[in-house]
């Protein structure tokens, strides 16, 4: 295999991953434990918790080494038990082990992404043919929540940028709009009126074009799970998580600015940008550190230094050259 | 009930029952059992545990008056002193695991952010409470002075109110705080219900008494219902 040292990132050591038995042990001890073994309250707790998780086997999503520039992080990535536990999925309720509990509803076959707005091949794209749309890449990103906390995540997707060029926007589409799925029925969330549902994101379109946004469908060599926002989601990594919109089901291409979910319910809060940026705190919190999950690194770890656009200046600084970030945030 | 409350092992247990959360969050700590991510959890955790201390403690007197229980006063203080015990927990865990103890960091977020400013406000009013609980602080402040001075703690009702607001406001999320926000807006309300009509009838029997010419401005002292 040809060594990619030129670009500066080393190569995760793959021990560092959790193991697919390990992981696998722990879910049959959670299923065990809903069987009845530990009394009608656990049960009840662990049965919510199996459920929750992937089904095992047949779900493996294999992708070859992504040799896009950044997009092989060298920190140690999270564990998969916690990526999949604490989400943020308001559809499935606001805490952020809700999601788990309750995604186990959602329906992602049969699955298609409508193509609308200023394109030369607008229609609908069914998830098998969005699947094979472009080769499957593994790819390690950095995360980095709004609140302060962060994650390491193997993601299998490929760039944004090789459904767009299918497409074929016009000239003057210069945003892209994501629309995510709102359906009553199977999302307990949307009974709340936390968010104008449903959750809408968007990004310009040299954003949009970036090598490095992703369109992810897996993650830790396996199908997205449903509270990470399977069959299909965006992935941004220089932005905020909001930013990376959820079980996508529409791609709208427009000319202005499209309005985005959180920046409605909060405009002084949560910029159309939302770039990481340890220099522009949040209204109620500072944006200079942040807290690595699922790495084992305990309660009393420090808190590490958050970096401009995430890490990923290099990559995507020039996308903002003569921006003021602090006004544009 | 009262009877209940009165036995020699209620107190006791009370005490034991209200330890309970730092209990379980001490056990979760150790037992990796608080989600992956365990530090918000407990600062978190510490925050929540504070204000229904507080509505707790507020919850005694309308209680033992509406209800005819007057054993519930024995807890009123036990309670107050838990909402600081815990708002102490609360502010050594944000102190510790969001500013690593780094003293100049705390004094910045404070002075810098109105959210951890009014949680800090309310914390420091509800120091004197905790320090003046006992019968010789009551001794030493005066009783009189002790009573408006434990009137504080409304005021720190409706900053831990408003700190919890900000918190929820990122998300846009109200639920909860509507629950609080309700319960203080009841317990106070009835005091302030009660003032009033308590007023009305000392001013209707000064009235009724041909006392008007007498009337004074501060009228008969408060009952100390607090």
């Amino acid at each position: 295999m040809k060594r990619s040292s030129d670009r500066g990132f080393n190569h995760p050591v793959s021990c560092e991953i959790t193991s697919r038995a390990e992981y696998m042990n722990r879910r049959e001890l959670l299923r065990a434990v809903a069987g009845g073994a530990a009394g009608l309250t656990l049960a009840a707790w662990a049965a919510r918790r199996s459920l929750a998780l992937p089904v095992p086997g047949g779900s493996a999503l294999k992708g070859i080494k992504s040799v896009v520039p950044g997009a092989q992080a060298a920190d140690k990535i999270s564990s998969m038990e916690e990526a999949t536990t604490y989400n943020n999925y308001y559809e499935f309720g606001t805490e952020k082990s809700d999601p788990a509990a309750s995604a186990h509803t959602l329906k992602t076959a049969p699955w298609t992404v409508e193509i609308e707005g200023l394109v030369k091949k607008p229609g609908r794209i069914a998830i098998e043919d969005l699947l094979k749309l472009s080769a499957m890449e593994d790819r390690i990103y950095r995360l980095r929540c709004v609140e302060g906390w962060s994650m390491v995540i193997p993601w299998v997707g490929y760039s944004l940028a090789a459904l767009i060029k299918q497409v074929e926007p016009l000239g003057n589409a210069r945003f892209v709009e994501f629309v995510t799925l709102a359906d009553p029925v199977t999302m307990p969330g949307l009974r709340s009126g936390v968010l104008d549902w449903p959750y809408t994101e968007g990004l310009r379109m040299d954003e949009a074009m970036h090598p490095l946004t992703m369109l992810a469908f897996g993650m830790y060599g396996e199908i997205l799970s449903n509270q990470n926002g399977a069959p299909v989601r965006l992935v941004v990594p220089w932005k905020y998580g909001f930013k990376s919109a959820k079980s996508i089901v529409k791609i709208r291409f427009v000319e202005k600015m499209p309005a985005t979910a959180w920046h409605k319910v909060a405009p002084n809060e949560y910029g159309f940008y939302s770039n990481v940026n340890p220099d522009v705190d949040h209204p109620r919190w500072s944006q200079a550190t942040e807290r690595r999950l699922g790495v084992g690194s305990g309660l009393f770890a420090k808190r590490l230094p958050t970096l401009r656009f995430n890490g990923y200046e290099e990559q995507v600084g020039q996308l903002y050259a003569g921006m003021d970030l602090a006004k544009n945030y | 009930m009262n009877k209940l409350l009165l036995n020699k092992a209620a107190k006791p247990l009370i005490f034991l029952l209200c330890l309970l959360p730092v209990v379980w969050l001490t056990y979760g700590a150790f037992t990796d059992g608080l989600g992956a991510n365990p530090a918000e959890y407990l600062v978190r955790a510490t925050g929540d545990w504070t204000l229904r201390f507080i509505c707790l403690g507020l919850a005694v007197t309308p209680l033992r008056v509406t209800t005819g229980t007057p054993a519930l006063a024995r807890y009123r203080r036990l309670l107050g002193l838990y909402a600081y015990f815990y708002v102490v927990l609360h502010l050594i865990a944000y102190s510790l695991f969001d500013k690593g103890f780094e003293l100049s960091d705390i004094v910045h977020d404070i002075a810098k952010r109105p959210f951890i400013l009014v949680g800090f406000l309310a914390f420091l009013l509800l120091t004197p409470l905790a320090a003046t609980s006992t019968a010789r602080a009551i001794r030493a402040v005066g009783a009189k002075r002790w009573l408006v001075l434990h009137k504080l703690v409304y005021v720190v009702g409706g900053l831990g109110l408003l700190h919890f607001f900000w918190l929820r406001a990122g998300k846009h999320n109200f639920n909860e705080v509507i629950v609080y926000a309700a319960l203080i807006a009841a317990l106070l309300g009835w005091r302030a219900w009660r003032a009033f009509a308590q007023q009305r009838s000392h001013h209707a029997a000064l009235v009724g008494l041909g006392y008007r010419q007498h009337k004074r401005d501060g009228g008969l002292p408060q009952g100390a219902g607090g």
